[in-house]
């Protein structure tokens, strides 16, 4: 099982440790992740805004350059894999935009047929290899651990993509197959404000405080997540979120491959435990074998 | 908001706005369904931010539809909107809620409008960078948007900052793609992509919507 690796412009940076517990987890469980050769960033949502058919071309960038390889995308950030989703999609609906755009890239000598599935490394691992097959290779159970899936949006919305758009179970499945105890989060699929963090932070800090309550009150000792975006807010401003409204709203936010890789065995420094803004109590370190 | 002084007759600002909304409508797959709104606030109802908005989602849809897109344009709604798709996926008439907001902020982008000035120069910041490095750069990107919006922000962002960079997990450098000139090149030539045939089907479908709407 062999992939092709778009990491994203987060995860290079400001998401590394999802980065690093992604690959690792994918070589522990034996299946290869090339990186994608100078692949570029995506757009995201703000190129969307600013001129749509510049965000296709850039994205059919990528998608032109893993065309050639011939296998499937994998794309951990939940924003990349909704923006090549989406190119593809609006590509394949509109051969008017598809011409277009082609042309586009043929200033750069490439050319996009539209074959090139994109997927989250979520569903490929459960999909691909199975939850069997992961809890078989796991060495360490999760046991005694409680967590709150969070899905965000992205990976589930717009696209219907590999789960249920209102209540994913996914992760839940993954994670009480290999001991955790999912808890009661009604919340799986609420927006945690994206970019609103960044241009009306009073909007993003209440979505947050919404998530992190929830959580907490129903007793997680973790959150899990699967986009960087969503790990940034929820993570970064717990002591401006515990601030601004008067009670404790600290919680360990794990990406779903650093939870899996300390199933796996892997220790701290490779799946990045080490890097996180926010503290990461006792119970997880333990868990993680430190 | 603009006067409707004869049904189905806009006034002319509104007209250009609504030209120019309907060629960024074209390029939405199904963004000729707004005339299917029942109006049932199912939209508003799913939107988790539709609280901090001064037009909700259902109100965007109806004011569009009776001909006022002024009123939208400079609302808060279209830079509220955190893009979560909550609404697309709930409506039962599939209308793409969340593609039309994006459309009617490019539109405002494009013709000025300048209610939200985080949100240029977020986007600002972020093109340049794409442009420059075929990558986004975080750490400037952010500097930019604080120096441009608010230089205070810096300073109460510093402590966030200095964590993350003891963290690892802040770029000082720029990753530089080998492909930026490939890049700038296909920029240039998709920033000229125009799609007029579809404009035309595309106008006279929610010109319809618009006179349904006023009509008694």
């Amino acid at each position: 099982m062999d992939y092709t690796y778009y990491p994203g412009c987060s995860i290079s940076a400001s998401a590394k440790p999802y980065d690093d517990s992604t690959r690792a987890v994918f070589e522990a469980l034996g299946m290869g992740l090339h990186e994608l050769e100078d692949w570029n960033c995506c757009g995201a949502t703000v190129y969307m805004s600013v001129k749509e058919t510049v965000s296709f071309a850039i994205s059919a960038r990528n998608l032109a350059l893993a065309e050639k390889l011939g296998r499937d995308v994998v794309a951990p950030c939940s924003a990349c894999y909704l923006v090549l989703n989406k190119a593809n999609r609006f590509l394949h609906e509109l051969p008017d935009l598809s011409e277009k755009v082609n042309d586009a890239l043929s200033a750069a000598g490439l050319k996009y047929e539209g074959t090139v599935r994109v997927r989250h490394p979520l569903e490929v691992l459960v999909n691909d290899l199975g939850v069997e097959e992961i809890t078989k290779r796991a060495t360490k159970r999760l046991d005694g651990i409680k967590i709150a899936e969070y899905y965000g949006c992205q990976i589930i919305r717009p696209e219907r993509t590999f789960d249920d758009q209102e209540f994913p179970q996914t992760m839940d499945q993954l994670f009480a197959a290999l001991g955790a105890e999912n808890v009661y989060f009604p919340m799986k699929v609420r927006c945690c404000g994206g970019m609103l963090m960044t241009t009306s932070d009073e909007v993003a800090m209440k979505l947050c405080y919404d998530l992190i309550e929830c959580a907490k009150g129903n007793g997680a000792d973790c959150i899990v997540t699967t986009c960087p975006l969503c790990h940034m807010n929820l993570a970064a401003y717990q002591d401006r979120l515990s601030r601004r409204f008067g009670m404790d709203l600290h919680i360990p936010v794990l990406w779903f491959t650093e939870l899996l890789g300390i199933a796996l065995g892997l220790d701290v420094k490779t799946l990045g435990l080490d890097h996180h803004l926010e503290p990461i109590t006792d119970k997880i370190m333990s868990l993680a074998g430190l | 908001m603009a006067e409707i002084e004869t049904p189905g007759v806009l006034p002319k600002r509104e007209s250009e706005l609504r030209e120019a909304f309907l060629e960024q409508v074209d390029i939405v797959p199904g963004g000729e369904k707004l005339r299917k709104c029942i109006q049932c606030g199912t939209c508003t109802g799913s939107c988790p931010v539709s609280y901090a908005m001064d037009l909700s989602p259902r109100e965007v849809i109806a004011r569009f539809r009776a001909g006022d897109i002024e009123s939208i344009l400079k609302s808060r709604t279209i830079w509220i909107c955190a893009s979560c798709y909550a609404c697309t996926v709930r409506c039962p008439q599939d209308i793409k809620i969340t593609d039309l907001l994006y459309a009617l902020k490019r539109v405002s982008m494009e013709k000025k409008i300048r209610r939200s000035r985080s949100v240029y120069a977020l986007s600002d910041a972020f093109v340049r960078s794409v442009k420059m490095f075929g990558r986004n750069w975080e750490l400037a990107l952010l500097t930019e948007f604080y120096l441009r919006t608010n230089p205070l922000n810096l300073i109460k962002m510093a402590p966030l900052g200095l964590r993350m960079l003891r963290a690892k997990r802040l770029g000082i450098w720029p990753e530089r793609i080998k492909g930026r000139g490939d890049l700038k090149k296909i920029i240039e030539r998709a920033e000229q992509i125009e799609r007029p045939q579809e404009r035309v089907a595309a106008r006279a479908v929610t010109d319809e919507v618009g006179y349904e709407a006023i009509q008694p």
